[in-house]
C-alpha cells in the first residue's frame, strides 16, 4: 500500500490536498448550501426561519416593495439596490485610490538599495501589527469633531486670527473611504512591490538605448510588465471591501449603510436570517461577476501569485 | 560620417564606490581610438573594466574623468536615448511582455516612424537574422540562439553608427557560437557598421576583430590586430592572457636594437631574442617569453645558438598536436609538436626520459619587461 503511493505522483497529491479540502467543504461548501436554503425560508413572527420556497427576500433587495403610499399595489423601493450600489462604487473608488497610492510607493521601494529595500516594506507592514478595530477607531480619533485634526486647524485659525466651525469628518461617505484606503493599502503594495522589484534593470536600459525617455519607459515597459501586481493587489483590495462593515460602522456610523451592515443588522438587530442570507447571496454574485469580467481582462496576475 | 573615429574615448577613469565604502577605479585612464567600419573587441577577464567602458559609451555609466566621443562629439551626460549607438546585451534583456514583432518595432516607434515603415523595416531585419515568421512569438518561445538573434535585429534595426556587443554570446554552446561569430562579422562586413564587441573569449576575439584592446584591472594592456596582439605581445601580462607561452626569468647581457641577450639562471643558459618592450636597457632583470609551438625539436647534435638540452618528462596528446613537457636545467619547458604524420606506433612518439635539442630561434624568441 504505503510502496504504492510512493509511486503514484498523483495519488500523492491528493492526499496532501484532503485536509484541505475537508475544511473548504464543512466550513465553505455546507454552509453556503445552508445559506441558500435559508435565503428561500420565511422569517416566522419570533426571528426563527420556516423553511419553504419564496423568492420573496431577493425581489425585497432588487426594490420590490408591498408597503407603500398606495397600499393596493407593490412599487420600486430604491434602498437595497441603493444600498448595494453604494458597497460597490465605494469598492471601485476604494481600489482606485488605492492603486494610485501604492503604485509610487511599491515604486521607490523596488528602486531603493536591496538593503532599505527591506527596512521601507518592514514600515508598511507595522500597521497590520495591529488589530483591525483599533486602526478604525484611532482614525475615529482624529477625525470627530472635537478630533486631532480639527483641534490642529482651530489652532492654526486661532493663530491667524480667522473664525473657525469644526468640519463634520467623521460619520461621512469620505471618512469611510479614507478608512478603507488606509486599511487596505498594504494589500496593494506588497504585490506591486513585487512585480517591479522582478524587472531586470536590463529592459530598462534596453528601452533607453532604443530612443525611450524615462516617461515612455515607464509606459511601454514598466506598467505593463507591473501589471499582474496591479490584478493580484486589486483581487485582494477589492473582495474584502466589498463586504467589511466594521469600517463603514465605526466611521460611517448610521450614515453610510454599505451590504456588510445590512447584513450584519439582519442577523443581529433584525432578527431575519433569510433576509441576511439573501444580501449575503446577493454580495457573493455581485463580487464574483465583477471579478470574473475583470480577471478575464486582465488575468488573476498568477506571476505574482506563484512568486 | 564626419569623424575619422567612430568613437573615441580620451582619458577616460571611472570610479565606483564598492558596499564597503571604498572607491575603486574600475576604468582607469583608458584612451582609445575605434576607427570607422572596424570591428573592435575589448578583451579580459571580468572586473578588467571591458563591460564598463562599453556601458560608457552607450550611456548607461557616465565618465568621472575624461570625455567619451562619438562621432567627433563630446557626449558629456547625454542620455542614451540620444545617442547614435545600440546595445546587444549580454542577458538579451528582451521585452518578455511584447512579441518578437513588438520587440523589433520599439526603437522604430520612439523614432515615431510610420506603420508601415515600420513594418517593412521589421520584415527586413527578421530576414537579415533569419527569423522570417517568427513575428508573433513571445521571447520565451524562442531558443537561445534565436533569441541572440532577436536582440541583435532589434539593435541593428535602428541603423547606428556603432554597435556594442556584451558578450552577446556568452550565453550559447559552443557549436551555435563559432557559427554565430562569422554570422556577426559577415554582418559587420556586409553592413560597415562599427562593432565594438566586448568578451573574456580570446578565441572570440582573435576570430572576429580587426582590433583588439587587452584589458586588465582598469587599463589598456595593449592594443593592436590579433596577430600583433598574439605575435608580438609588449608585455608578460598580454603574453599570459593570449595563448599560453613559457616565461624565463633573466637578465640581459647585450642589447642591440633588434636583438638582445638575457642569461636565464634556470637554463642555465644564454638565450637571445627580439627585445618588445620600450626602454629596456643592459643588465635589466627581463622576461623572456616563447609560444610552445615555435619550439622545435631538433637533432641530438645541433649546437647552434639557443640550443638547449633535455629530458622529456610527459607527452600528451590532443588530436591535432602532442604537447611534449620537456626539463631543462631547473625550468619546465612547453612544446606543441604537430601531428603531421599519421602513425599509431606508441614508440614513434616521444617518451618519457627520451633526451632531446629544443631550438628556440631569436625571431620566435620575445624579451619582455618585467611587470
Amino acid at each position: 500500500m504505503l510502496k504504492r503511493l510512493r509511486e503514484n505522483k498523483s495519488a500523492q497529491g491528493t492526499l496532501l490536498a484532503i485536509p484541505t479540502m475537508l475544511w473548504m467543504l464543512g466550513l465553505l461548501i455546507i454552509p453556503l448550501i445552508l445559506t441558500a436554503v435559508v435565503s428561500v425560508g420565511r422569517r416566522s413572527p419570533d426571528g426563527t426561519v420556516i423553511y419553504s420556497f419564496s423568492l420573496e427576500n431577493y425581489f425585497r433587495l432588487l426594490g420590490y416593495s408591498t408597503s407603500c403610499a398606495n397600499r393596493q399595489a407593490a412599487c420600486f423601493d430604491p434602498l437595497y439596490v441603493s444600498i448595494l450600489w453604494r458597497s460597490l462604487s465605494l469598492a471601485f473608488n476604494t481600489t482606485v485610490l488605492v492603486i494610485l497610492l501604492a503604485y509610487p510607493l511599491a515604486y521607490f521601494i523596488a528602486r531603493a538599495k536591496p538593503k532599505q529595500r527591506n527596512t521601507y516594506l518592514f514600515l508598511v507592514l507595522i500597521p497590520l501589527w495591529t488589530n483591525f478595530v483599533i486602526r478604525v477607531y484611532a482614525w475615529m480619533i482624529l477625525l470627530r469633531q472635537e478630533g486631532v485634526i480639527n483641534l490642529v486647524l482651530g489652532w492654526i485659525a486661532h493663530f491667524l486670527h480667522i473664525s473657525f466651525q469644526p468640519i463634520e469628518m467623521l460619520y461621512t461617505p469620505g471618512a469611510v473611504l479614507v478608512g478603507m484606503v488606509y486599511e487596505f493599502l498594504p494589500f496593494m503594495i506588497l504585490p506591486i512591490y513585487t512585480s517591479l522589484e522582478k524587472i531586470d534593470v536590463s529592459l530598462y536600459e534596453a528601452a533607453a538605448d532604443l530612443g525611450a525617455n524615462a516617461a515612455k519607459t515607464f509606459r511601454r515597459v514598466t506598467l505593463p510588465l507591473s501589471i499582474p501586481g496591479v490584478v493580484a493587489g486589486t483581487i485582494l483590495v477589492f473582495i474584502p471591501v466589498m463586504g467589511t462593515f466594521i469600517v463603514s460602522d465605526i466611521l460611517g456610523g448610521r450614515q453610510v449603510i454599505l451590504v456588510g451592515n445590512l447584513i450584519q443588522r439582519q442577523f443581529l438587530d433584525a432578527r431575519d436570517p433569510t433576509f441576511g442570507s439573501a444580501a449575503s447571496l446577493i454580495l457573493m454574485v455581485m463580487t464574483l461577476i465583477v471579478t470574473y469580467f475583470y480577471t478575464r481582462k486582465f488575468g488573476f496576475g498568477e506571476e505574482i501569485v506563484v512568486a | 560620417m564626419t569623424s575619422e573615429f567612430a568613437v573615441e574615448m580620451r582619458e577616460v577613469v571611472k570610479r565606483f564606490v564598492t558596499p564597503e565604502g571604498n572607491e575603486i577605479a574600475a576604468v582607469d585612464d583608458v584612451t582609445m581610438q575605434i576607427k570607422n567600419g572596424e570591428f573592435f573587441s575589448m578583451l579580459g577577464s571580468s572586473g578588467c573594466g571591458k563591460t564598463t567602458s562599453l556601458r560608457m559609451i552607450a550611456g548607461f555609466e557616465w565618465p568621472t574623468e575624461g570625455e567619451v566621443y562619438i562621432e567627433g562629439k563630446a557626449m558629456g551626460r547625454t542620455p542614451p536615448f540620444q545617442r547614435k549607438v545600440n546595445t546587444v546585451f549580454q542577458s538579451y534583456a528582451l521585452f518578455q511582455h511584447l512579441t518578437v514583432y513588438q520587440n523589433l518595432a520599439f526603437g522604430l516607434e520612439m523614432e515615431g516612424a510610420r506603420e508601415e515603415e515600420i513594418k517593412k523595416r521589421v520584415g527586413r531585419a527578421l530576414e537579415m537574422v533569419r527569423l522570417t515568421g517568427m513575428d508573433r512569438r513571445r521571447p520565451k518561445q524562442l531558443s537561445g540562439g534565436q533569441q541572440q538573434r532577436v536582440a541583435l535585429a532589434r539593435a541593428l534595426i535602428k541603423t547606428p553608427d556603432v554597435l556594442l556587443l556584451d558578450e552577446p554570446l556568452g550565453a550559447l554552446d559552443l557549436k551555435l557560437r563559432k557559427e554565430m561569430q562569422l554570422e556577426l562579422k559577415a554582418l559587420q562586413v556586409q553592413l560597415g557598421i562599427t562593432f565594438i564587441y566586448v568578451t573574456h573569449d580570446q578565441e572570440e576575439a582573435l576570430t572576429m576583430s580587426d582590433r583588439i584592446a587587452v584589458m586588465s584591472k582598469g587599463k589598456v594592456q595593449q592594443m593592436g590586430t590579433p596577430v600583433e596582439i598574439y605575435e608580438r605581445p609588449t608585455n608578460k601580462f598580454v603574453a599570459d592572457f593570449i595563448g599560453e607561452s613559457n616565461f624565463f626569468d633573466g637578465k640581459i647581457k647585450s642589447l642591440s636594437k633588434n636583438e638582445a641577450t638575457v642569461f636565464v639562471p634556470d637554463l642555465n643558459a644564454d638565450v637571445t631574442g627580439m627585445p618588445i618592450s620600450q626602454g629596456l636597457a643592459n643588465g635589466e632583470e627581463v622576461v623572456v617569453s616563447i609560444r610552445p609551438e615555435k619550439i622545435r625539436i631538433v637533432g641530438g647534435d645541433a649546437k647552434e645558438g639557443n640550443v638547449l638540452r633535455g629530458k622529456v618528462t610527459n607527452t600528451v596528446y590532443i588530436g591535432a598536436d602532442t604537447q611534449v613537457f620537456v626539463d631543462v636545467a631547473n625550468a619546465k619547458v612547453k612544446v606543441w609538436e604537430q601531428n603531421r604524420v599519421s602513425r599509431l606506433d606508441p614508440k614513434s612518439f616521444y617518451v618519457v626520459g627520451q633526451e632531446l635539442a629544443l631550438a628556440l630561434m631569436p625571431e620566435n624568441t620575445l624579451v619582455l619587461k618585467k611587470d
